[in-house]
């Protein structure tokens, strides 16, 4: 992808879980843009992202194409790390590996072309976002789903650092959505938040609706919706401090 | 003809991955046939015969299941030819990973699972470090970075290999594998392996059940590393 500020990524459409062509043919990003992905369950927003993940390139069962800049990706493009456009923060976040955090990050960060030495960085930006801190010498496996996901939002932050970051549903992992999105979302990114949380779908600029596994509407965010989105933020950031309270064990005191 | 050997660990992905592959060789209008080598029982075959294309099991029973299909391959060459194929698959059993049923006139295939985790593709030896493709399955089940690191690893163990990041249940990556089938190697007339495999030719490999080590005579290898010939 180019340096400057051309880049696009297209989404060429396929077809639904019935086989009948995507409502939404075609579907530009640019650089800068934050969109959403919103529907029900199974409606196949997961899938959505992991064709861009992927590069789909009609091999994938909804059949869509991904092209940057209005090509189809090379192929080193689409499997080499170091080359990787894409990082992706994926809805189900329980490790396998069997190894130390600080063993991983370093592997992970070696894998990606980058300093080792990012580890501690990650680690460090991680506990920012979760309660009980993680500890390099901790095992991946022993860590519950919100501080492996607190990991994975810092690792891309600080190690995957690509200009297309893909987001799949971070308001589940009981961290800091908001200050995990800030991390994530960087200047001049393309960002792609799946997301059934109201506040995080109206921050975007536009989202697509999915039914039944095609994309079959593009909504813009209107200015009354951004007004009700700072509304949200207010009752959000509420009730994000009396989730902390409760969880430093303190009592709440009515609302004022 | 054209041989590709598929092995890896059991359950790893092998038939689910080249089930879409063979779809793929089919379009290209190639005639692929496939053979699957397993110890005692397999239903592969049954899975294989909804490709439309020939397919025949061989079932190793008291032989080693990889020396069966390297002792094997000018049969299944023979047979693939007479079923008039062009591309011969053979999925091994894959059991013991230290040997390679890679010849080298074939495209060697390991196929391994990113579940088993990032310290997998160490252990898995010769299986690995001497295939030209390595195909990585279930990556579906975990996080990019995970995939990333488990790659590495591969890279680490066999530095000159194609990853092919492949899903045995959507069929993605199999388009891939079928090109690289496709473009292997045409089957030479002296096939040579690749790797040799490991010393055997013990009491045990004879039959003997009993268990102490003084029934046993051959070329023996202790806990502790030293190795002898026991024997007359
Ligand atoms: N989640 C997931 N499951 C997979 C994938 N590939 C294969 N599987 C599942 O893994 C199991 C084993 O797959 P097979 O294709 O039978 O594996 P195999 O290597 O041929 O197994 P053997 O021939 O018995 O050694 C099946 O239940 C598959 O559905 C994948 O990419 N992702
Ligand atoms: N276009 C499509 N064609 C065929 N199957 C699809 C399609 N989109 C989604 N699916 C299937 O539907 C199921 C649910 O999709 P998923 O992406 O996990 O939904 P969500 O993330 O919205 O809950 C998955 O098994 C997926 O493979
Ligand atoms: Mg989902
Ligand atoms: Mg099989």
């Amino acid at each position: 992808m180019a340096q400057d500020g051309t880049c696009t990524l297209t989404i060429i459409g396929g077809v639904d879980k019935d086989g009948s062509l995507e409502r939404v043919g075609r579907l530009e990003m640019r650089r800068g843009e934050v969109i959403g992905i919103v529907g029900p369950t199974g409606s196949g927003k997961s899938s959505l992202i992991a064709d861009i993940e992927q590069f789909a390139a009609g091999d994938t069962p909804s059949g869509r194409k991904i092209l940057i800049d209005g090509c189809e990706p090379r192929s080193e493009t689409r499997s080499d790390p170091r080359k990787k456009l894409i990082a992706q923060l994926s809805q189900n976040m329980h490790f396998l590996a069997d190894m130390t955090v600080g063993e991983f990050l370093r592997m992970h960060a070696k894998s990606r072309g980058r300093s080792p030495d990012l580890a501690e960085r990650v680690i460090e930006l991680a506990n920012t976002l979760t309660g009980e801190p993680v500890h390099p010498d901790h095992h991946l496996t022993i860590l519950s789903g919100g501080q492996s996901r607190a990991l994975m939002v810092a690792d891309i932050a600080v190690i995957s650092d690509s200009p297309i970051v893909l987001i799949d549903e971070i308001e589940n992992a009981g961290i800091k959505k908001r200050e995990a999105l800030d991390l994530l979302t960087g200047e001049g990114k393309i960002v792609v938040v799946v997301t059934h949380d109201p506040m995080l779908a109206l921050m975007t600029s536009r989202r697509v609706v999915m039914k039944n596994g095609g994309m079959v509407r593009v909504i813009e965010t209107s200015v009354d919706e951004e007004k009700v989105c700072e509304d949200l933020a207010k009752v959000d950031s509420w009730l994000m401090n009396l989730r902390e309270t409760i969880r430093r064990g303190e009592v709440v005191g009515a609302a004022t | 003809m054209k041989l590709a050997v598929i092995a890896g660990t059991p359950g790893s992905g092998k038939t689910s991955v080249l089930i879409h592959a063979g779809r793929t060789l089919l379009r290209y209008g190639l005639r692929p046939a496939v053979v699957k080598i397993d110890c005692l029982w397999t239903e592969d075959d049954r899975r294989f015969e909804r490709l439309g294309v020939p397919v025949a099991v061989g079932l190793a029973k008291d032989m080693c299941p990889d020396h069966y299909s390297i002792y094997n391959v000018d049969e299944m060459l023979e047979w693939a030819r007479s079923q008039q194929a062009d591309v011969l698959l053979n999925e091994t059993a894959g059991l013991c990973l230290r040997c390679a049923p890679y010849p080298d006139s074939a495209l060697a295939v390991c196929v391994i699972d990113v579940t088993t985790g990032p310290n997998a593709p160490l252990k898995v030896g010769p299986l690995l470090t001497t295939a030209d493709v390595v195909v990585v399955t279930k990556g579906d089940m975990v996080s990019q970075a995970e995939r990333e690191v488990f790659r590495e690893r591969i890279l680490e163990a066999n530095p000159g290999c194609r990853i092919v990041e492949a899903n045995g249940l959507t069929g993605k990556g199999a388009a891939e594998l079928a090109e690289l089938v496709r473009d292997g190697p045409e089957v030479g007339g002296d096939m040579r392996l690749r790797h040799n495999p490991p010393l055997a030719i013990c009491t045990l490999c004879t039959g003997e059940l009993r268990v102490s080590k003084r029934h046993h005579r051959g070329v023996l290898r202790h806990l502790d590393g030293f190795m002898e010939y026991s024997g007359e």
